[in-house]
């Protein structure tokens, strides 16, 4: 068995700013070995340590989707030690990735069901991932109704603005962009809060529905009663929790809920199985 | 069973001759304190004491230690490339370790040891070490081992049980790691079987008659995680906590970890350190939100796991061996087995 501590070693291949005011950029790795974009083989949903020597490591969602070759992808936001160093890093620098770590979302039950994705704010990195693989041609098949509801702050707030403007076009996903206000008067998307949106634009659930949900624990908490009056139970609700974390493989003790270990036996988990956990999120 | 009998006069010479092929460990004063230390030439155990205040969990699992380093000069070829250090993992043996802190290793590699990740620092150092314990004839008012399946003679995690008999040590030969420890120090008189293990026998039961404390977790296997977790009395158990940390490291059972960075000139290194989830900075977010920010949720984080999450995890008995470190150190005096039989007994109000 590996060591599950040692980073693969890669490149800053690419950062872009990704928010109007400059708090989230997506960086794009590269592996410097080959073989090790192979042994890192992941599912939508599932996270990464981020190891820069000497300054430490932090867990971020893998944002590539898993059917896009050749790099990594992440959007970090700026708060603390690790990524205010990351943010002011440059293309070419060599750091790690460690992973990928903990569950992903539940691809095989998902398979021939309506799916809705609820996102807000910058939480928004694995759902990119999601939408990217469930939207690749010999995956599209796989899934009903596919729709979407994502909310940020304002319209330069939102992440990956040119995708969200190409989904918006295609017929074979339903987009349902929102900001919390605007004062540019040629916004044609929706303004109003995500649990708002939710309530009005998404669809019904019948027993083949699922609801992914991400986002800051403000909304993911009154988007809950929004899914409940559209009909979506417990074990139809699906989330991504985000604790503090340091070894990412359920050993440094720190990320539990109860006896579950968000690092290794989620960060997703249903809200059935959420209920049954003390809230410590 | 074989028993080996070694003479107290012979014992500092046997101890010299193992060290030609194991790294020895074992507990030493320190200034007035008994704990475990790494027992350079010259150095021997101290076989006289009760209890050491910091268990022997150092030996496998240091209190800080280098996982990774790499340099950060760019004119070198692996800059910024990190690998794990070389650390020294030829054999060593843990003399002296009491058995309920050998039994906490076998709980704690659980953790460690798993089917999806072995922590390879963990588990070399484990891997390398022979356990000789050292049977507990006296215990303290705070030994409660003999209710948390150890007890003051227990086997489970040894290699070899010493056991004090005045003149000589009695030793039981548990597995051939032990055996073959006791070749390379030249301790090789057999005892007479049958009348020696009826000396430890006595030895045991007087032992074991003088834990008196009361614990009960039969009950706690019944209950929901949620049900305990929501019962009214934390606040009141948290009460007087100072959260100074200290039931945390000095328990054998305790493992929760930092992982630090380190930079000194071109040099990184990244560390583990013990960590202890009674520091609200341990579960605190980057934004500031923090699920644990009340001690009170702290506190009951620390039973819950000790005595209902790793229980339910595991299903091998409460992560707790009975030590009484913590009651011991905890200088408010919270006390384990009290939170233990209040959990245990609590009953949900419909
Ligand atoms: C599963 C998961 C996915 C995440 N995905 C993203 C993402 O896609 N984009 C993004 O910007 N952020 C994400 N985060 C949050 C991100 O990990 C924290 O913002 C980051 O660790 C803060 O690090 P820092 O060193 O800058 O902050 P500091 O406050 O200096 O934190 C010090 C250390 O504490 C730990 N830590 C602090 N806050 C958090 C936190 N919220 N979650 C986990 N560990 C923390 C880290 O080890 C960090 O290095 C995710 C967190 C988790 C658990
Ligand atoms: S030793 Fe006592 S006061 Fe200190 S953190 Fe533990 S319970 Fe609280
Ligand atoms: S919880 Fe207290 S009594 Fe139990 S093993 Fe830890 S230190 Fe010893
Ligand atoms: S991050 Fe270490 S146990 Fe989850």
């Amino acid at each position: 068995m590996e060591n599950p501590y040692l980073p693969y070693p890669v490149r800053i291949d690419d950062i872009q700013i990704a928010t109007e005011d400059k708090s989230l950029k997506t960086f794009k790795f590269v592996f410097l070995n080959e073989g090790d974009e192979e042994k890192f083989s992941y599912h939508a949903g599932q996270f990464a340590e981020l190891s820069i020597p000497g300054i430490g490591e932090i867990p971020i969602g893998i944002a590539s989707s898993p059917t896009e070759k050749g790099f990594v992808k992440f959007t970090v936001f700026k708060t603390g030690v690790v990524t205010s160093y990351l943010h002011n890093m440059k293309v070419g620098d060599i750091m790690g990735i460690r992973g990928p770590l903990g569950n992903w979302y539940p691809w095989d039950l998902l398979e021939n069901k309506n799916v809705v994705i609820i996102g807000g704010g910058f939480a928004f990195t694995t759902l990119r991932s999601s939408i990217v693989y469930m939207l690749k041609e010999e995956n599209r098949s796989k899934f009903k109704n596919i729709d979407v509801v994502y909310g940020a702050r304002s319209p330069g707030m939102l992440l990956y603005r040119d995708e969200l403007y190409e989904w918006e076009k295609r017929d074979d996903i339903n987009m349902h962009i929102t900001v919390d206000g605007t004062d540019d008067p040629t916004w044609k998307y929706n303004t109003g809060f995500v649990p708002t949106i939710v309530e009005e634009k998404a669809p019904k659930a019948d027993k083949d529905s699922y609801a992914i949900v991400c986002g800051p624990p403000i909304m993911i908490k009154f988007t809950q009663p929004s899914l409940e009056k559209l009909g979506y139970k417990p074990d139809q609700i699906i989330m991504s929790l985000e604790n503090r974390m340091k070894c990412g493989i359920g050993m440094c003790g720190r990320c539990n809920i109860g006896k579950e270990l968000v690092c290794k036996d989620g960060p997703v988990f249903t809200l059935e199985e959420i209920n049954k956990t003390p809230k410590e999120y | 069973m074989k028993v080996i009998k070694i003479d107290k006069n012979s014992w500092t010479k046997g101890i010299d001759k193992s060290r030609e092929a194991y790294k020895l460990f074992g507990p030493v004063k320190d200034k007035t304190i008994v704990i475990f230390k790494e027992l350079e030439q010259g150095m021997f155990p101290e076989m006289e004491y009760t209890d050491s205040v910091l268990s022997a969990k150092s030996v496998i699992f240091p209190q800080t230690e280098k996982i990774l380093g790499g340099s950060l000069d760019e004119s070198i070829e692996d800059h910024h490339i990190l690998k794990r250090p070389d650390t020294n993992y030829s054999p060593r043996a843990v003399l002296g370790i009491r058995p309920y802190d050998a039994k906490a290793i076998q709980l704690v590699k659980l953790n460690f040891d798993t089917e999806d990740y072995r922590d390879p620092y963990w588990c070399d150092a484990y891997e390398a070490t022979t356990f000789i314990g050292l049977a507990i004839n006296e215990p303290s008012a705070f030994d409660f081992s003999t209710l948390t399946d150890t007890g003051p003679f227990g086997e489970e995690g040894l290699d070899i049980l010493l056991v004090d008999c005045k003149e000589e040590y009695l030793a039981k030969v548990l597995t051939d790691k032990g055996e073959t420890f006791l070749k390379a120090s030249g301790f090789e008189e057999s005892a007479n079987t049958k009348p020696s293990l009826k000396t430890i026998k006595a030895l045991q039961s007087k032992a074991e008659k003088a834990i008196t404390s009361k614990i009960d977790s039969s009950k706690i296997k019944d209950k929901t995680i949620l049900e305990l977790y929501e019962a009214p009395f934390w606040d009141d158990l948290a009460f007087s906590c100072i959260n100074c940390g200290t039931c945390t490291y000095v328990c054998p059972t305790c493992w929760c970890f930092d992982i630090q960075d380190e930079t000194r000139g071109k040099t990184c290194s990244r560390f583990r350190n013990w960590d202890t989830c009674m520091d609200p900075l341990f579960t605190m977010h980057g934004s500031g939100h923090n699920p644990r920010g009340e001690k009170t949720q702290r506190v009951r984080q620390r039973f819950m796991h000790k005595l209902k999450y790793f229980l339910d995890k595991y299903d091998k008995g409460i992560m707790c061996v009975g030590c009484g470190r913590c009651v011991k150190h905890c200088p408010v005096n919270i006390d384990i087995r009290e939170v233990c039989n209040t959990m245990n007994s609590y009953e949900k109000q419909e």
